[in-house]
């Protein structure tokens, strides 16, 4: 097709004043609106957790072992009594604590190194990207065993691990999103008359790099909640008797064939959460660049 | 062809060399005392003396690092500080069975989600590209040690169709694929969800491309024109996004091993773990990313036969 | 003089939001054997959208009114497979851009192989036989170690004639050549415009050129017809038509012609303003807007074809008066 008359201009650059536009698009597609509802039930959850909870999740009630689910225990008691209900939605606070901070800290670390590859010397680039690659080679879960091995198991490693294995994600979006700015017309341009690398990047980057990131948390909260409940599950995660649904789906698995309703209602959230966020991320990708939204899922 | 291969095997090697000192200083470069951290607090005294003789503890740091490296790249990872068996040993003895349930996972995958991103993308936004999708993007992220649990209460504990524990008694083939079944059906499922996506994004943008409308203006079918003259590819950039996912592949059998209990270098590792038996656990790790790093070799291999331009560009 | 291919009242139409917008309209067109019919005009006139209306290769959303008769039955009829064997029998592509239309990954032989394959009578070995005798035929030297090479390694101008060997190879009675020249250096395009000329004899029936070039029309064309915003505007004889051009459009791109100008120049001539879009266009003569010597009338009726010598006609109301 030659006809220039379909070929439509079209603008790269989402600007901040579209976020309204981009919520509207977002919450009109049923997956996006679903899941937006559900990520918005888990955080209300997770912050009033204490409110919520019917009981006290780490109060033990031996008499009350493995109790199958009933009118006072919705969800059962676990091989200790303890209340499962409860312990899930004090699970669902350290799922989120360690997602929010894990792909925190991979943003960050991804950021800073990301921009100094991008705008530094190319021997600089290229040693990153070759530290990027070397760091995706090591093994998550077997590197994440050997690393809580030397350290001991706390929330500190498992951020450190969350935060290493995700970092070369944001640091790949980062630095190709600097090196294409570094060479966009209007950026160049913007030098020419004098304005600051830390000003260009903080106007034209910032903007630039807010969808992707976005969509990459989204994308990555689910594998952060696989890699927390899979530790947990190891026993090298989460540390007992603080709620997580993999240290609950790991009692879960030891009593798999006394008490089936522990494993197996430990496991809903983290397939419903990992569920949830996925398609809250493709939708929110999608609401952002409505463009490829039928072509690219 | 060979240049373009001798650069990647190149690379390959750096990334190894480099993995491997991410993994000595986390060991090494610690406060504390080398010896125990990389033994383990179980390990006895003459074997601390022992293993600092060997390391060279007081060497400087450069000097040490690079001696481990050389030492791993020889395949002399120590010895396990309980059986005082060679690491070496255990781990390739552990490795095929690992790499038998990735290939397996991944390999019924691949023949299930092939087809469903093929027939997505040749339907675009028909019924059926919109359930591949929904069922797709579920099953994308689901974390593989989960269903292997689920897997296993539902299809061993509750229907009793498939074993529970274990690989199966050695030289009993046929005991050995029930094992193999419900493990690799766990390892594979997310990958599923993940090919068909990525085989239909990419063969949408390959049928867009203008030697398409080339066959189809000599008449030639669009189910052969999809499937030789655009599968090809498309398949490349599939290809390279699976060998950066082998990662999380041998990531998903090794939590999967523990789960079922199969031998496997999951299960040797975690033994290790639990038994605070160190050289062990940093052995599989050290293999574990040799293995990750040849993969990747050989996808690259793969795709410069599949794309001529590739070798040219670089 | 029969006629290979003609066009009654032919509109294409494609989907746009909820509205159908025609990319050309309403065009009546006839190709007689052994001739080559020119389509001329700015891009976004319609004249990929008619060829795809001819081979049936339109894109998805996309719909053909009127009839398209190919040696006189209607192809608009016909079932989609009984089409696509006559696109790989009758009716031959060469297409746009040589740098895009062969499979990159797949080694030249095979890919002439392939286009063969609505040939049944030959067998694999007849057909890569052919193949390399059809690549020495439009002056490729070592045929044999062409076929054996990737598109990549090969220039424009030798991807292109691979192009138009590949067409020839189905010995086709209808070429259709959409901007075969655009992408390639000057040198390069005279020798593509001489092997279609050769093409032209070796073919029984007949080629329809599309370009925006009027000089390469001068050159290869018997008849042209010179599209705008999806109309015919005019046409006739290339002798009748370039030398005695009626209507305005028709002016305006002969004068945009730089092989038209014979002082040394470092301005070159453009038609100011853009071709309408096709759900956007005026009232009146479409050309209207862009016109220097509209009228009043212009913008508010439409001009209808009228006759201008023996088969050429234009759609101007300026044909009484001039």
């Amino acid at each position: 097709m030659t006809d220039a008359s379909l070929a439509v201009p079209r603008s790269r650059r989402p600007s901040l004043g579209q976020s309204g536009a981009i919520l509207r698009r977002l919450a009109s597609s049923p997956a996006g609106a679903i899941s937006l509802g559900f990520i918005l039930l888990l955080f209300a959850v997770a912050i009033f957790a204490p409110l919520v909870a019917p009981f006290d999740p780490i109060a033990i009630a031996p008499r009350d072992r493995m109790q199958p689910p009933s009118a006072v225990h919705w969800l059962g008691t676990d091989q200790l009594g303890r209340d499962v209900l409860s312990r899930l939605i004090f699970g669902t606070r350290t799922a989120l604590q360690v997602a929010l901070a894990g792909t925190g800290g991979a943003f960050l670390v991804g950021m800073c190194l990301g921009m100094v590859s991008g705008l530094g010397p190319k021997w600089i680039d290229s040693l990153l990207v070759l530290l990027n690659d070397s760091l995706k080679a090591l093994p998550l879960i077997l590197f994440a065993l050997a690393l809580v091995s030397i350290y001991g198991p706390s929330m500190v490693t498992l951020g450190v691990i969350i935060t290493l294995s995700m970092a070369p994600g944001y640091f790949r979006v980062v630095r190709n999103q600097v090196l294409v700015l570094r060479n966009a017309d209007y950026v160049v341009a913007a030098q020419a008359m004098g304005a600051s690398w830390l000003r260009q990047s903080m106007t034209h980057l910032l903007p630039n790099l807010i969808g992707p990131i976005l969509v990459l948390i989204a994308m990555d909260i689910p594998a952060v909640i696989g890699i927390e409940s899979g530790l947990s599950f190891l026993g090298q995660g989460v540390q007992p008797p603080n709620a997580s649904w993999g240290t609950m789906l790991s009692e879960g698995y030891a009593y798999l064939r006394q008490a089936p309703h522990i494993a197996l209602t430990a496991g809903a959230p983290i397939v419903l959460a990992t569920i949830a966020f996925t398609f809250f991320g493709e939708a929110l990708r999608d609401a952002l660049d409505p463009r490829g939204a039928g072509d690219r899922r | 062809m060979g240049s373009y291969l001798v650069r990647r095997f190149v690379l390959a090697l750096l990334v190894l060399c480099l993995a491997l000192l991410i993994l000595f200083l986390l060991i090494y470069a610690v406060p504390g005392d080398p010896a125990t951290i990389a033994l383990g607090p179980r390990a006895s005294e003459a074997q601390k003396l022992l293993f600092r003789e060997r390391m060279g503890l007081d060497d400087p740091l450069v000097v040490q690092a690079v001696r481990y490296i050389g030492l791993m790249l020889r395949g002399d990872m120590g010895t396990d500080i309980l059986s005082q068996r060679p690491v070496a040993d255990l781990v390739l003895a552990a490795l095929p069975r690992t790499v038998l349930l990735a290939l397996v996972g991944l390999g019924w995958a691949v023949a299930l989600g092939l087809p469903l991103g093929v027939v997505s993308a040749l339907n675009p936004n028909s019924w059926i590209d919109r359930v591949v999708g929904v069922i797709s993007t579920s099953v994308v992220a689901l974390p593989s040690f989960l269903m292997a649990i689920y897997g296993l209460m539902l299809f061993s504990v509750t229907l009793g169709w498939f074993p529970a524990i274990g690989a199966g008694e050695p030289g009993d083939f046929g005991d050995q694929v029930r094992h193999l079944v419900l493990p690799a059906l766990a390892v594979g499922i997310a990958w599923v969800g993940y090919i068909a996506r990525l085989v239909r994004v990419s063969m949408l943008e390959v049928l867009g491309e203008n030697h398409v409308k080339t066959y189809r203006a000599f008449g030639v079918s669009n189910l052969r024109i999809a499937l030789r003259f655009v599968l090809p590819i498309a398949v490349v950039p599939v290809l390279s996004v699976l060998g950066v996912g082998m990662g999380n592949l041998l990531s998903g059998a090794v939590l999967v091993e523990v789960v079922f209990s199969r031998p496997g270098l999951g299960s040797l590792a975690y033994d290790a773990v639990v038994s605070r038996n160190f050289p062990v656990l940093f052995g599989s790790v050290v293999v574990t990313t040799a293995l990750y790093v040849t993969a990747n070799f050989l996808t690259d291999t793969a795709i410069a036969l599949l794309d001529p331009r590739i070798v040219e560009e670089g | 003089m029969s006629a290979v291919l003609s066009l009654e009242s032919v509109s294409v139409l494609y989907r746009k939001g909820r509205t159908m917008v025609p990319a050309v309209r309403d065009v009546t067109l006839e190709i007689g054997r052994g001739e080559t019919l020119g389509l001329v005009g700015e891009s976004g006139s319609g004249k990929s959208s008619l060829a795809t209306a001819i081979t049936g290769l339109l894109p998805s959303g996309g719909r053909v009114d009127g009839t398209v008769r190919f040696e006189g039955s209607d192809l608009t009829g016909l079932a989609a497979s009984d089409r696509r064997r006559l696109r790989g029998t009758a009716i031959a592509t060469i297409a746009q851009d040589p740098f895009t239309s062969l499979n990159p990954v797949v080694r030249i032989g095979r890919q002439l192989v392939e286009f063969q394959h609505w040939q049944t009578d030959r067998s694999r070995a007849e057909r890569w036989r052919r193949a390399a005798e059809m690549l020495a035929q439009v002056g490729l030297s070592d045929p044999e170690a062409r076929m054996r090479q990737y598109p990549h390694q090969l220039s424009g101008g030798i991807r292109q004639r691979v192009a138009i060997a590949a067409a020839l190879l189905v010995n086709p009675r209808l070429l259709i050549a959409d901007e075969p020249t655009t992408a390639l250096d000057a040198t390069t395009e005279d020798q593509i415009i001489g092997l279609i000329r050769n093409a032209r004899q070796a073919i029984d029936g007949a080629v329809v050129f599309i370009t925006h070039d009027m000089s390469v029309v001068r050159r290869l064309c018997d008849r042209v017809a010179v599209l705008y915003a999806g109309q015919v505007v005019e046409t006739g004889p290339v002798g009748t038509v370039l030398g005695d051009p009626r209507h305005p459009y028709t002016k305006a791109l002969l004068a945009c012609d730089p092989a038209g100008i014979e002082t040394p120049t470092r301005l070159l001539p453009t038609i100011p303003g853009t071709v309408p879009a096709p759900g956007n266009l005026p009232p009146g003569c479409v050309f209207a807007p862009r016109c220097t010597a509209a009228l009043p009338v212009c913008s508010q009726r439409s001009p209808r074809p009228s006759a201008a010598g023996p088969g050429h006609s234009a759609a101007c109301h300026l044909m009484g008066t001039a």
